[in-house]
């Protein structure tokens, strides 16, 4: 840690970001928060109606569904991703020909962009033209994501699984790879078992990464909104329609600005809320 | 140009009222700064933190008010100014 | 670590990489086939190997320019998030300032926070200030996510630069911009490939916003891949090319960072 001094002149180095996202950050949310207490006909037509959509939009059941579905997924997601991406990242050659080979491979998905992601899969889980799904029925499962909720639920976590556990996996391959081979060979001679390197000098390593890791990924997952959509467009029935989604077909899709912006704010506050959680959690690690 | 931001007297309040916090806690700081304390809180925090920490609490009061009771909404926003002022004093 | 262990963890790793590749494997496969081909029963190769779907996408104006369009925002995002980024990661990583914790976490929560809410108003900001649909809006709109991260990522690399160095520099009579361009840049350079990476990616796998402020000028590919859907049905094979073509520039780009990557990734903070 570096021992910082004070100076509030740094503020004329930091004023150009303040500013730029000020712009796109603030002025939309005092506009959105100006949108959620009137009903808004047309620009000039436009009525207070106090708290009434945060009712509404409290007490939708559509939100309810959305915000558990929403909750259940991000924590799947991370109780997949983070286990798999530290064993992926421990099986990973630490030197040697076959490592860069190994880190352009799993770097590749991460740069497919989400609706491209949800094409993919879309195809490539079809049991008529895709890989993934003739597979699935050769081997006897009843699988169709276009009429089964649970198929399509597991087709979206699959899809963000693929898309995202690199970024865990060489997020914690850079962790893994800053442990001098000291360490190892002390852990040989003491007759450590392979447990027990991991638990007292890999995972110590690996917790700052990972932080990092956990919270990009909560976050990312927590406002997915493409791959769903492209996939079977929130369905059947409402089965993958997440929060992001169920906002959008609010917001543009019914064009009702009053109900969509008490719904962002409720949204933007449970992130908030979360976001300070982890913020405050990073900031206690790193001082201890 | 700003009529597309359709703005109320009740936000512009709100917003007014938020920007006169900001302003007058940096200029508290210049004055009299803070110091890291613990508190009722379980974390040692500064006064900005605390005073987030309240404004974030009391908008889920505020939320949770909406959605239960049927009284007016005032009486949640004295509630929350009493649970702010405690948590400046004593968190 | 024990020889015993090599090959266990070698078929695992192989396994993973399989499955990670044959969803893209069959995409390209599906790029190279007639509709009819794909339609008509799965092939494991395509049978009558064609371009055709390909040539659609190069010959006309309306697919091409999506990835022109893509391209453009996304550079400049990347190069507006850096320019600005750079110097509010070193007074972060430098410097106490008033308020400096909770302005950090101010701009970590818009990282964090979804397009999706800031979408109602972002068309009538864009379009206020002229904007709307111009490569720029998206440009901005995506600064929203990719500058708070820039900072967040470079300041973990800045912090592990000691101030010495620093110190040093101003005692030999260098001024600030001179030293930050020409002593500490060079010292953070994998910070700040890295960091393009990031911002490269995000910009460019984003799609809600970049759908939503632009409507013909600076449409991005990722909205025009919506177009092979007609009455007729899903035109599968130019939308599995169109698909391979957005996967190129990534691709590329991980081709360049691929010394970074391994390192890199621990994003200073270690």
């Amino acid at each position: 840690m570096i021992n910082k001094t004070d100076n509030n002149r740094a503020w004329l180095l930091v004023v150009p970001v303040v500013v730029l996202v000020a712009f796109s950050a603030i002025i939309p949310l005092m506009t959105v928060v100006n949108y959620s207490v009137q009903d808004i006909f047309d620009p000039q037509t436009r009525i207070f109606v106090g708290t009434e959509w945060f009712r509404e939009a409290l007490l939708d059941e559509r939100l309810h569904g959305a915000l558990g579905r929403q909750v259940l997924f991000s924590l799947m997601v991370l109780l997949i991703e983070v286990p798999l991406g530290i064993a992926i990242a421990l099986c990973l050659p630490r030197r040697g020909p076959w490592v860069s080979f190994c880190l352009i491979l799993l770097a590749l998905p991460m740069l497919v962009p989400f609706n491209v992601v949800g094409t993919i899969w879309q195809i490539f889980a079809r049991a008529d033209i895709g890989l993934g799904g003739w597979l699935m029925t050769e081997l006897g499962f009843d699988y169709n994501y276009t009429a089964s909720p649970l198929d399509a639920w597991l087709t979206v976590l699959v899809m963000d699984v693929w898309h995202w556990t690199s970024l865990i996996v060489l997020l914690c391959y850079a962790g893994l790879l800053s442990i001098p081979g000291a360490y190892y060979q002390a852990a040989q001679i003491d007759g450590a078992s392979r447990w027990a390197i991991f638990r007292y000098i890999q995972l110590p390593k690996l917790t700052n990464v990972l932080v990092i890791g956990v919270l990009l990924r909560f976050m990312d997952s927590f406002m997915i909104y493409a791959e769903p959509f492209v996939l079977t467009g929130g369905g059947p029935g409402n089965a993958t329609t997440f929060l992001s989604q169920q906002l959008t077909t609010l917001a543009v899709g019914q064009f009702d600005l009053g109900p969509a912006a008490a719904f962002s704010l409720i949204y933007f506050l449970i992130i908030l809320l979360i976001c300070w959680l982890f913020y405050t959690a990073i900031t206690h690690l790193s001082t201890r | 140009m700003f009529d597309w931001m359709a703005w109320t007297p009740v936000t512009a309040g709100f917003f007014g009222g938020i920007a006169v916090l900001l302003v007058g806690m940096a200029g508290l700081e210049v004055v009299w700064p803070t110091r890291e304390r613990k508190g009722l809180l379980p974390i040692p925090t500064t006064r900005g933190d605390r005073l987030f920490i309240g404004l974030l609490s009391s908008a889920f009061v505020h939320l949770g008010w909406i959605a239960l009771a049927d009284s007016p909404v005032y009486i949640a926003t004295i509630l929350c100014a009493i649970w702010v002022a405690i948590l400046l004093r004593w968190a | 670590m024990q020889e015993s262990g090599f090959k266990k963890r070698y078929i695992l790793l192989g396994l993973y990489l399989l499955a990670v590749m044959l969803p893209l494997y069959w995409l390209l496969n599906m790029s190279f086939k007639t509709n009819q081909e794909i339609l008509s029963g799965l092939t494991f190769f395509p049978q009558t190997f064609t371009l055709d779907n390909y040539r659609l996408i190069f010959t006309d104006a309306a697919w091409y320019s999506g990835y022109i369009n893509s391209i453009i925002y996304v550079v400049m995002n990347t190069a507006i998030s850096l320019a600005v980024a750079l110097p509010a990661a070193y007074a972060f990583s430098r410097y106490r300032f008033l308020g400096d914790r909770h302005l950090f976490f101010w701009l970590l929560s818009n990282r964090m926070a979804p397009p999706a809410v800031f979408l109602l108003p972002f068309v009538q900001l864009y379009s206020s200030v002229g904007l709307f649909d111009t490569h720029l809006a998206v440009a901005l709109a995506h600064c929203l996510f990719n500058v708070p991260l820039a900072v967040w990522i470079l300041e973990g690399f800045m912090s592990g630069v000691p101030k010495e160095i620093d110190e040093t520099a101003y005692l030999d009579g260098y001024t600030w911009p001179r030293f930050f361009t020409t002593i500490f840049m060079p010292l953070i350079k994998t910070g700040i490939g890295v960091t393009a990476f990031f911002c490269f990616m995000f910009s460019w796998i984003e799609l809600l916003l970049a759908r939503t402020l632009t409507t013909v000028e600076a449409k991005p590919i990722a909205a025009i891949m919506t177009r092979t859907v007609s009455a007729s049905g899903i035109d599968w094979g130019v939308l599995a090319a169109a698909g391979v073509l957005t996967i190129i520039p990534g691709a590329l780009v991980i081709w360049f960072v691929r010394k970074h990557i391994a390192k890199g990734f621990a994003l200073g903070r270690l």
